[in-house]
């Protein structure tokens, strides 16, 4: 796969996993025991949201029900973000090993990758891999011998729609429906997949799951700060010498992020992709952690030659296409975000109309159904924030 | 022996049926399954979905619609999805598109009069670091200049030809 084997970066920690050490060392512990010691890991979840992983696997594991779920989320569609094909590429056995991880501690007997369509040319790698373990025991039934741990992983596609990423619009899609978020609570913990209790974890995390139990809950400490724990790949792209995926510990400044990938001389950075936030180069002592700026690691460098309207035209030209429709703030709010930064890039947008989208923005950000529509307004917003000189400077005279 | 699509199609899906199962989860792996062979979802093949998995056709119509890689809209044998998003902006996507529409002779979301090309924009995928990228169906290509570009439209002409020989 030349494509995969291209995309550079620096040395990560999952080469120094050994495939099956992880499962390993989880099949010595009692059940109870693995989803305190990811609790005591205090990995959150690595798709954007950062939901702490052990809370997640507790309440599944709580539930009484005859068939439970684990999904890895490979839906990997936020603009920027690559970081999870190159692990599906290269580290396939590690996701693998923490989805199985995953159905033993919660007591789930059937993992799911959902794969987005736009990665189809990897499903025939994954169903290898998963082939390969079933053939080594560590998938299938009574796994590496222990009688009554059965658990099995099958991939299935997504079919090119960004929300998907959304954990219940992933479970309505799954199901066959349009992949339209459902309202929460019931939480799929409770009742995801076909009403039964699911676990849905991106692909990141569970690959780190893996590494966790395969190096221990204080190793795994050891990187990072006290509220973000261990290490994050991100996914460095844009106006820089160097773009690739990268494994920085949790509170790298963005500073520091810039100098190891050559972007030192960038105006902006958007953090998080199109649902992400824009900061601007006063602000790059700032830490990407989940105490100042969390992120699913997208990272797209803005060089001192880009127009920062044309930034924020292409991400709501992004949430217009990609807005499930469902909801009205969603579906008819990014169309006015849109419509305000293409007046203010001709220097025809009346103040009066822009205090009133950003105020649509704000309660966008409240209103919303949906992590999309919730989030669809924060790269306007901070780049009305962060640019206002040079926004201003095209601002009607009159 | 099947003659039509329609025959043809019915008899796939008896199988396809078969094996992915008669439940609800079955629709959008059949959708796939179809759009791939016919190139097409039209309103016969969602009847006969529907009928397959005892819904009413307007939920075919409903979730084939909702989603970018199923709408049923004819399309050609090469679907070429260029990436819009915003590092294969700066990478410079405006000038693939021009050299896109001007070797196919058509814009985005048409299909070329031969029926061999459908162009359209795709969200993210997810090759930011060597854009601007592009989707063949479901193969994907990166660093696209304008030159190669149309050299990957060349490619499919003759694959094509070679196919139809």
């Amino acid at each position: 796969m030349p494509a995969m084997i291209e995309t550079q970066g620096n040395a990560l920690t999952y080469e120094t996993i050994q495939a099956g050490a992880g499962l390993e060392a989880a099949l010595a512990m009692s059940r109870a025991d693995l989803v305190d010691f990811v609790r005591d890991s205090d990995i959150r979840g690595r798709g954007g949201a950062g939901f702490p992983t052990g809370m997640k696997w507790g309440f599944c594991a709580a539930e009484k029900a005859d068939q439970k779920y684990i999904i890895c989320n490979a839906d990997e569609g936020e603009p920027g973000t690559f970081k999870d094909r190159v692990i599906l590429t290269r580290f396939a056995d590690l996701v693998i090993e923490g989805m199985t991880i995953g159905g033993r501690a919660v007591g789930a007997t059937l993992g799911i990758i959902y794969l987005r369509a736009e990665y189809t040319y990897l499903r025939p790698h994954l169903n290898e891999a998963i082939q390969k373990r079933r053939g080594q025991g560590l998938l299938g039934r009574n796994i590496m011998g222990v009688e009554g741990f059965d658990f099995d992983v099958i991939t299935a596609m997504g079919a090119g729609a960004y929300v998907c990423g959304e954990e219940t619009a992933l479970i309505e899609s799954l199901e066959g429906f349009r992949g339209e978020p459902r309202n929460r609570p019931p939480f799929p913990v409770v009742a995801g997949l076909l009403n039964n209790p699911t676990v849905v974890n991106n692909v990141e995390t569970l690959a780190s799951v893996a590494a966790i139990f395969a190096k221990g809950a204080d190793w795994f400490k050891e990187f990072g700060t006290d509220r973000s724990t261990g290490y994050k790949l991100f996914s460095i792209s844009g106006d820089c010498e160097k773009p690739g995926v990268y494994e920085f510990p949790w509170g790298i400044t963005i500073a520091g992020l810039l100098e190891e990938v050559g972007g030192e001389g960038a105006k902006a950075v958007q953090i998080g992709g199109a649902s992400g936030i824009c900061v601007p180069a006063r602000e790059f002592s700032r830490a990407l952690a989940f105490e100042d700026i969390p992120t699913g690691g997208s990272v797209m460098v803005i060089g001192p030659e880009r127009d920062i309207l044309d930034v924020a035209e292409n991400f709501l030209e992004f949430f217009v296409e990609e807005s499930c429709g469902q909801c009205t703030p969603c579906r008819l709010g990014n169309p006015q975000m849109l419509q305000a930064v293409q007046l203010l890039k001709k220097g025809e947008c009346p103040p009066r109309f822009l205090a009133d989208v950003k105020a649509l923005g704000e309660t966008m950000m409240i209103a919303s159904k949906c992590g999309l529509g919730q989030t669809s307004p924060s790269a306007f917003l901070s780049i009305l924030a962060g640019f206002e000189d040079e926004i201003s400077n095209r601002a009607p005279s009159a | 022996m099947p003659v039509t699509q329609q025959d043809q199609l019915r008899a796939d899906l008896i199988a396809l049926v078969e094996k992915l199962g008669p439940g609800r989860s079955s629709l959008i792996p059949i959708l796939a399954d179809v759009k791939r062979r016919f190139r097409e979802v039209d309103s016969e093949s969602m009847q006969t979905i529907a009928d397959a998995l005892d819904i009413h056709p307007v939920e075919v119509y409903s979730v084939a619609s909702f989603y970018a890689f199923l709408h049923g809209a004819p399309e050609g044998r090469f679907v070429i999805r260029l990436c819009g998003t915003l590092s294969c902006d700066f990478a410079g996507k405006d000038a693939i598109a021009e050299a896109l529409t001007d070797e196919l002779g058509v814009g985005f979301d048409e299909t070329t009069s031969d029926g061999l090309f459908t162009l359209e924009w795709a969200s993210c995928v997810g090759m930011c670091d060597q854009g601007p990228a592009l989707l063949v169906n479901d193969e994907v290509h990166t660093r696209i200049t304008p030159e190669t570009a149309r050299e990957i439209v060349a490619a499919c002409r003759s694959a094509a030809a070679t196919q139809e020989g």
